[in-house]
């Protein structure tokens, strides 16, 4: 039989059985509509070899490997911070040994707002949502003992300076930064717009991000100097379709910035790496994750045309959605942490993080990190979804989802584009507002009931008493790091750390790659706040436009 | 009819930048019929406090998700306390364990709403606790 008199036959029989394949009233998390039944019918128009195409090649729908996990499996990577270098030195050995595959430093607030740990704002902040980092000392300390020419670090931060303080240690150890491999968050724009974490305005973060993503180009082939992050967005309120949409435009928006400073694509473009969402709708996540790779491909080849295919090639890291978990009965956490993880895994990512049922009480306390941890080896080790890439290729739905999400992303990544790309459009609030109202629009849905959380809106208990240990940070870290920080002013020499300063501050305004000078500057002791208010004289602040 | 609408401030408190949840309830109390002033992100307590102030707020709101509840929350106490402004209702949310949600409510302040709080308590504990002896 012809395709085309297959597919007739396929009408016919969805006739006589009066199938209607209804789309009315059930959405995705997205607002894609969901038929009651898929069949060839929703597939016709995909070209296998266009649209497809094999695993570890274009247009890279199927994943970045031709083996997918049967080569290796995804980088197990906890994020991991709190307290002092010691206490996150102590957790980031206790996760290795329990198995992690990757590092995930996470700073605390006043690090990430380049500020010191005893400047009045960092009251009742320090060490508190991730690790404390004023000084290089702190540095060598959270990195005691883990060999960094051997496992991968991701640094979530997005400015130079730690970035500059993980260079130093590994120097200081002999190893060359050449053979160093991890990734640095490094994204201006949800800094802005996401995660809200900014020093400077976006034009000065977007400066300060392609000094690094020079730097790398040139000495650090094995580093990603970027990672786009969809993430933040979608933790704030966003959907599945927009996570893709505001990615792919700051991808766009990197490589602009990277051909402006004069570096060639295919030079940079292949080390661009993604940070994405699992969130609760399962088939709509993994759609997502297929979506962003094609629509990626087909994106960077137009816009670009790129001689290496390996610079239109998405590659990902993930965390499970932590907006989703409850405070009450938080157990259940382990439950939605788990799907939301198999939807990343079905969807090809190459790394991943995932929640401990905790995490809408406190940061995780060891058990609970090592629970999450074990939830990914499970995955990997019993589930048998490893055996083979791809698996729900060819699905029905799950195709058509692909295509549908791939459509309404482009539809904004052109929107963005025409507002003058990523820049313009955090610059105008375009993003955050867009995020805001869908953040409403889940919230009524939750309260009405409309969108089911168990647990609170629907098999809701009375308060129980938690079953298990909160994780505390002692607040006495708080005055052992400002001591520490101290010692390391009063230790340091002084001449030298304003010299490095005042060269940085030169070159900085000067418009130089700031990398080699605050290289030094850390060596020397100048501290995060320090560097932290050099960018502000340089480069400006930033107010919040609110809403 | 002639019900007062209440002015209610939100606000950020510290370095924190996980703004959802202000900004999703500064929607709903404005959907609510409530006037909302929403500061955005890192507001010290006294900008906090004096914002209150100038707006002649009924009420204040705030939220912290970074864990430096037990630091932010007493010291906007302690402001208000010392500047005899105890009749502003002061009330929060975010990731706050049992412990210390007992613990601020002891010190006095109001309403606080952990995570999976609906909007409509939220509003509901508004419209009680402004309308009782006002």
């Amino acid at each position: 039989m012809s395709e085309k008199s297959k597919l007739s036959e396929i009408k016919k029989a969805l006739n006589e059985a009066g199938v209607e394949c209804k789309s009315k009233e059930v959405l995705t998390t997205s607002g894609i509509p969901v038929k009651s039944l898929y069949t060839p019918l929703d597939t016709e128009a995909l070209d296998y070899f266009a649209d497809l195409g094999l695993p570890g090649g274009p247009p890279f729908t199927r994943g970045v490997y031709q083996e997918m996990y049967r080569r290796q499996l995804w980088s197990q990577r906890q994020v991991c911070g709190y307290g002092t270098a010691e206490e996150t030195n102590e957790r980031l050995r206790f996760l290795n040994k329990q198995g992690q595959t990757g590092l995930n430093i996470v700073p605390d607030t006043p690090t990430i707002y380049g500020l010191d740990s005893d400047n009045t704002l960092s009251d009742g902040e320090v060490g508190r949502e991730g690790v404390a980092i004023d000084t290089l000392s702190d540095m060598r300390n959270l990195l005691a003992g883990l060999e960094l020419d051997k496992v991968s670090t991701s640094i979530i931060y997005n400015y130079p300076i730690l970035f500059c303080m993980y260079l130093a240690v590994a120097q200081e150890r002999g190893i060359p930064v050449e053979s160093l491999s991890g990734t640095l968050q490094n994204d201006p724009f949800t800094i802005t717009a996401g995660a809200k974490s900014w020093i400077v305005p976006p034009k000065g973060s977007l400066k300060l991000c392609v000094d690094v993503i020079e730097f790398c180009t040139k000495s650090m082939p094995r580093f990603n100097p970027v990672s786009v992050v969809g993430y933040h967005y979608r933790e704030a309120g966003c959907t599945a379709v927009q996570e893709v949409g505001f990615t792919l435009a700051a991808g766009l928006s990197y490589i602009r910035a990277g051909v402006d400073r004069g570096l060639e694509v295919d030079a940079f473009a292949p080390r661009l790496s993604f940070f994405y969402n699992a969130h609760n709708d399962f088939f709509e996540e993994i759609a997502k994750y297929r979506a962003a790779r094609r629509l990626w491909y087909r994106l960077v080849s137009e816009k670009f045309k790129p001689n290496n295919p390996r610079s239109c090639m998405l590659r990902f890291h993930t965390q499970t959605a932590g907006s989703s978990l409850t405070a009450q009965q938080p157990l259940n956490n382990i439950m939605r942490t788990t799907v939301q993880a198999l939807a990343a895994i079905l969807g090809g990512t190459q790394s991943l993080h995932t929640n401990s049922y905790d995490e809408a009480l406190s940061i995780p306390s060891a058990e609970a990190a090592k629970i999450s941890l074990r939830t990914q080896q499970v995955l990997a080790l019993e589930s048998g979804v490893t055996n083979t890439a791809d698996p729900l290729a060819g699905s029905y739905f799950v195709e058509s989802l692909t295509g549908e999400i791939e459509n309404r992303a482009r539809s904004l990544v052109e929107k963005i584009e025409e507002m003058g790309g990523m820049l313009a459009a955090v610059e105008n609030n375009f993003v955050q507002t867009e995020i805001t109202l869908e953040a409403h629009r889940e919230q009524m849905e939750t309260d009405k009931g409309s969108r089911k959380v168990v647990g609170v809106n629907c098999f809701a208990e009375p308060q129980e008493e938690i079953s298990f240990e909160i994780m505390r940070v002692p607040p006495e870290l708080e005055k052992k790091q400002i001591e520490r920080l101290n010692k390391v002013r009063r230790e340091r020499d002084a001449e030298k750390t304003e010299k490095a300063l005042a060269n940085l501050e030169k070159v900085a305004s000067q418009g130089q790659n700031t990398i080699e000078a605050t290289m030094e500057a850390v060596k020397v002791g100048a501290t995060v706040g320090e560097i932290g208010a050099l960018y502000r004289k340089v480069f400006g602040t930033y107010q919040d436009p609110g809403l | 009819m002639g019900a007062r609408v209440f002015r209610i401030l939100i606000a950020k408190p510290g370095l924190d930048g996980h703004d959802r949840g202000a900004r999703t309830v500064a929607l709903a109390l404005r959907d609510a019929g409530m006037e909302v002033i929403y500061t955005g992100l890192h507001w010290t307590p006294e900008m906090i406090v004096d914002t209150a102030v100038q707006e002649n707020v009924d009420a204040i709101g705030l939220s912290v998700l970074s864990g430096a509840h037990m630091t932010i929350f007493p010291k906007v106490q302690a402001l208000l306390k010392e500047k005899g402004l105890e009749d502003i209702l002061f009330f929060g949310g975010g990731v706050i364990p049992p412990d210390d949600l007992r613990a601020l409510k002891e010190m006095g302040m109001g309403g606080i709403f952990p995570p999976g709080s609906t909007m409509q308590t939220i509003i509901d504990y508004l419209n009680n606790a402004l309308s009782d002896g006002k």
